[in-house]
C-alpha cells in the first residue's frame, strides 16, 4: 500500500486525508498544532465560553462541516498533532514531537502547510502590543482573548475588516481600521473580484457594518510609527500631507498572507515569481503536482482562502491517487480544477485590491528594526549593500547582515527585505531572488538526551 | 524579570469566560495563576504588558505572530528546554524562566 504523508491539518489537509481514506488509504497526518483545523478554521482551546458559530458568522456551517468531517475520519487516519516536520530528506520526514525526534517514511508527500501573515514593518513595530492581524484573530479563536483594550487594525488585507468586526461584535473597542491601499485601487480590481460575487458582497457588508458601528475606516493612509514608551500608546498615520495619531494600546498589523513554502523547497519544488502577489510561489500543475510524488494544496501552494484550500486538498489527493494506479473520474477532476481556478482568480483580485505597499517597505527608515529576531535595522542592510562589491541578492544580504538568518528563518522580515534590497540595488523586485528554505524549517526544541520517538 | 508597565494590567483582555481549572505556574520564580487551556503566552499577557526582554538589546517583547511563526516568544520550560509560549499549554506546576539557565544545554536548533 502507498504510504502517504500529509503535512498540515487545516482545510486542505483534512480534505486530502478524507479523499485518501475514502480510497482505502490510511495517511499519516502531521501537524505541529495541538488541535485540527489549521489557521482560519482553528479549534478553540477547551473551556472557553466562545460562541464559534457567532464568531465564524457566514462561515459557521463550513467550519462545522470541516470539523465534522475530521471527526468522521479520525480513526482511519494516523493523526499526529503537536508534531513539527522540520526537514524533508528524500522519502523521509524529520519530525519532533514534544521534544523528541523521529522520522516518517513516505511514498507520496502532500504538503498543506498553509500561510503566515505578511507584514510591512514600521518604526515601533517590535513594541509589546503590536501583533500580526492573523495573530489577532488566532488569539481570539484559540484563547478567547483580545490583543488589547483599544485596538487599531492597520495594513492591507480583506481580513482587516473581518477581524475588526469580530473584535467589535465581542465587545472590544476598535480604535480604527487603517487600510493602506487607496479606494481607487480596489475599484480597479473589481473584474477579478467578480469571480466570487458572494465573497465580494460579504466584504462590502463588513464595511457597512463597521461604519454603522461608528468605527472610522481610513483608506489610503500609512502608518508613520507606532508610538509608546514600554508598550503601544498610539499609531501615527499619514495621508498625503496630513499626519495624525490614533490612541490605542494594541495594533494588529497585516498586509496579506504568504505561503509556507519551506518544506516544499526542501522537497524539491521549483519556484516562479508572481508579480501580482509579489511573491515566489512553488510551481504546480493545475492539480497540485510539484514534483515526483510531491503534491501541494491550500494556502501553502497559492493564497486562495479556505474554500480553495478545501477544493485543492481534494484535488491534490485525487492527483496522488491517479498517479498511484487509481484513476479518478474525469468529471470530478474537471469540476475541482474549475473551482480552484475560480477561487484563486478571486484571490488575485484581492491581491490587487489589497496591494502589498512595496514603497512603504522600501522606505523603512534607516533606524527602524527590520529583523526582529536579531534586532537588525534597515540601515544596516543598506550600509552593507553600499560597500564596494556589496551584495545585491537576498541570500547574499542574509549571509552578510544576518537578516533572515534568525529563528524565524526570514518568515517575518523576508518580504520587506526583498523590497529594501530591490530599492537599494535599483533592481526589479523579481531580480533580487528569494530566501531559500533551510532545515530545520523551525527551531527544534529537543530535550537533551531524549530517546527518539518511533 | 519583566514587570508590569501598570501593575496588574495585562496586554491581553479576556473576550469571553474561561472555565478551566485553576493552574499555578511560576514565571521567573513568581507565582502566576492561570487556567487549564491557557497558552503560556496568554497566561502571562493576561496579567502583564510584556513577556520577555529581547536577547540582543534588552527591549521588551510580547510575541508577534501568535501562531508559531515568528519565534519571538521562546521561554525556558522547567530549565530543561525552550518552548514557544504561544503554542504551549500551561500545566500544573510548570516552571517558566525567561532567561537561559546558567549552563545552557545545547538543546536549541
Ligand atoms: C494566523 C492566520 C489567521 C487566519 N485567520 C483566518 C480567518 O479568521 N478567516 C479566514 O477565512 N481565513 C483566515 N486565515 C487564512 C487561512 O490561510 C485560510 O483560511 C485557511 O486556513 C487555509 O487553509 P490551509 O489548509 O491551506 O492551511 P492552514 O489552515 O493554515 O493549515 C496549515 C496547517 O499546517 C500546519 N503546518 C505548517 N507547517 C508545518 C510543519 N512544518 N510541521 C507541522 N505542521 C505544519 C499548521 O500548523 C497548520 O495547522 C488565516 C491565516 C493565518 C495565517
Ligand atoms: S508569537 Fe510568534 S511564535 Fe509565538
Amino acid at each position: 500500500m502507498t504510504r502517504v504523508a500529509i503535512v498540515g491539518a487545516g482545510p486542505a489537509g483534512i480534505r486530502a486525508a478524507a479523499a485518501l481514506v475514502e480510497a482505502g488509504i490510511r495517511p499519516v497526518l502531521l501537524d505541529e498544532a495541538a488541535r485540527p483545523g489549521g489557521q482560519g478554521y482553528r479549534t478553540p482551546s477547551p473551556g472557553l465560553d466562545l460562541d464559534m458559530a457567532a464568531l465564524m458568522g457566514s462561515e459557521a456551517a463550513h467550519h462545522a462541516r470541516l470539523h465534522g468531517l475530521f471527526a468522521a475520519i479520525h480513526d482511519r487516519v494516523d493523526y499526529r498533532p503537536e508534531t513539527l516536520v522540520w526537514a524533508v530528506d528524500g522519502r523521509t520526514l524529520h519530525v519532533a514531537t514534544q521534544g523528541r525526534a523521529g522520522m516518517v517514511a513516505f511514498d507520496a508527500l502532500l504538503l498543506a502547510t498553509g500561510a503566515t501573515d505578511r507584514v510591512v514593518p514600521c518604526p515601533g513595530w517590535t513594541k509589546p502590543g503590536v501583533f500580526t492581524l492573523g495573530g489577532a484573530q488566532a488569539i481570539l479563536k484559540d484563547q478567547g482573548c483580545f490583543i488589547g483594550r483599544r485596538v487599531a487594525f492597520v495594513g492591507s488585507s480583506p481580513l482587516l475588516l473581518l477581524a475588526a468586526l469580530q473584535y467589535q461584535s465581542l465587545g472590544a473597542h476598535v480604535a480604527a481600521v487603517v487600510d493602506t491601499t487607496p479606494f481607487g485601487a480596489k475599484l480597479a480590481a473589481l473584474p477579478d473580484l467578480a469571480a466570487s460575487p458572494r465573497t465580494l458582497r460579504r466584504g462590502i457588508a463588513y464595511r457597512t457594518k463597521l461604519r454603522a458601528a461608528g468605527i472610522p475606516v481610513h483608506d489610503g493612509a500609512a502608518p508613520v510609527a507606532i508610538e509608546g514608551r514600554d508598550g503601544v500608546e498610539g499609531v501615527r498615520l499619514r495621508h498625503g500631507a496630513r499626519e495624525w495619531t490614533i490612541a490605542c494600546d494594541a495594533v494588529a498589523l497585516g498586509h496579506g498572507l504568504k505561503p509556507e513554502t519551506q518544506l516544499a523547497d526542501l522537497a524539491g519544488a521549483q519556484f516562479a515569481y508572481d508579480p501580482v502577489f509579489r511573491q515566489w510561489l512553488p510551481e504546480t500543475d493545475a492539480d497540485g503536482r510539484a514534483g515526483p510524488s510531491l503534491y501541494l494544496a491550500g494556502d501553502g501552494a497559492a493564497i486562495g482562502g479556505a474554500y480553495a484550500a478545501e477544493a485543492s486538498g481534494t484535488l491534490a489527493a485525487a492527483a496522488l491517487l491517479a498517479d498511484h494506479g487509481r484513476p479518478q473520474p474525469k468529471a470530478t477532476l474537471r469540476r475541482l480544477r474549475q473551482e480552484v481556478a475560480r477561487l484563486r482568480r478571486f484571490q488575485r483580485g484581492l491581491a490587487r485590491a489589497f496591494a502589498w505597499p512595496a514603497g512603504q517597505a522600501a522606505a523603512l527608515p534607516d533606524d527602524a528594526t527590520l529583523c526582529r529576531c536579531e534586532g537588525i535595522t534597515a540601515g544596516e542592510v543598506r550600509r552593507a549593500m553600499a560597500q564596494p562589491l556589496g551584495p545585491r541578492e537576498v541570500n547574499r544580504v542574509k549571509a552578510i547582515t544576518r537578516v533572515g538568518m534568525g529563528r524565524c528563518q526570514g518568515r517575518i522580515c523576508g518580504p520587506a527585505l526583498a523590497d529594501i534590497v530591490a530599492a537599494a540595488a535599483g533592481l526589479d523586485h523579481a531580480a533580487v531572488g528569494r530566501l531559500r528554505g533551510q532545515a530545520p524549517v523551525k527551531p527544534i526544541p529537543l530535550v537533551l538526551g531524549a530517546e527518539p520517538a518511533g | 524579570m519583566v514587570k508590569n508597565v501598570q501593575a496588574g494590567v495585562g496586554q491581553f483582555v479576556p473576550a469571553v469566560r474561561r472555565h478551566g481549572a485553576p493552574i499555578r505556574i511560576t514565571v521567573d520564580g513568581e507565582a502566576l495563576d492561570a487556567r487549564a487551556g491557557d497558552s503560556i503566552l496568554a497566561a502571562v499577557l493576561l496579567r502583564r504588558r510584556a513577556l520577555r526582554r529581547h536577547e540582543f538589546g534588552g527591549e521588551l517583547r510580547a510575541g508577534f505572530c501568535l501562531m508559531g511563526a515568528c519565534q519571538d516568544c521562546w521561554v525556558w520550560l522547567d530549565r530543561e528546554r525552550r518552548v514557544r509560549a504561544c503554542t504551549t499549554t500551561v500545566t500544573e506546576g510548570m516552571r517558566i524562566d525567561l532567561d537561559a539557565p546558567d549552563e545552557e544545554p545545547a538543546s536549541f536548533d
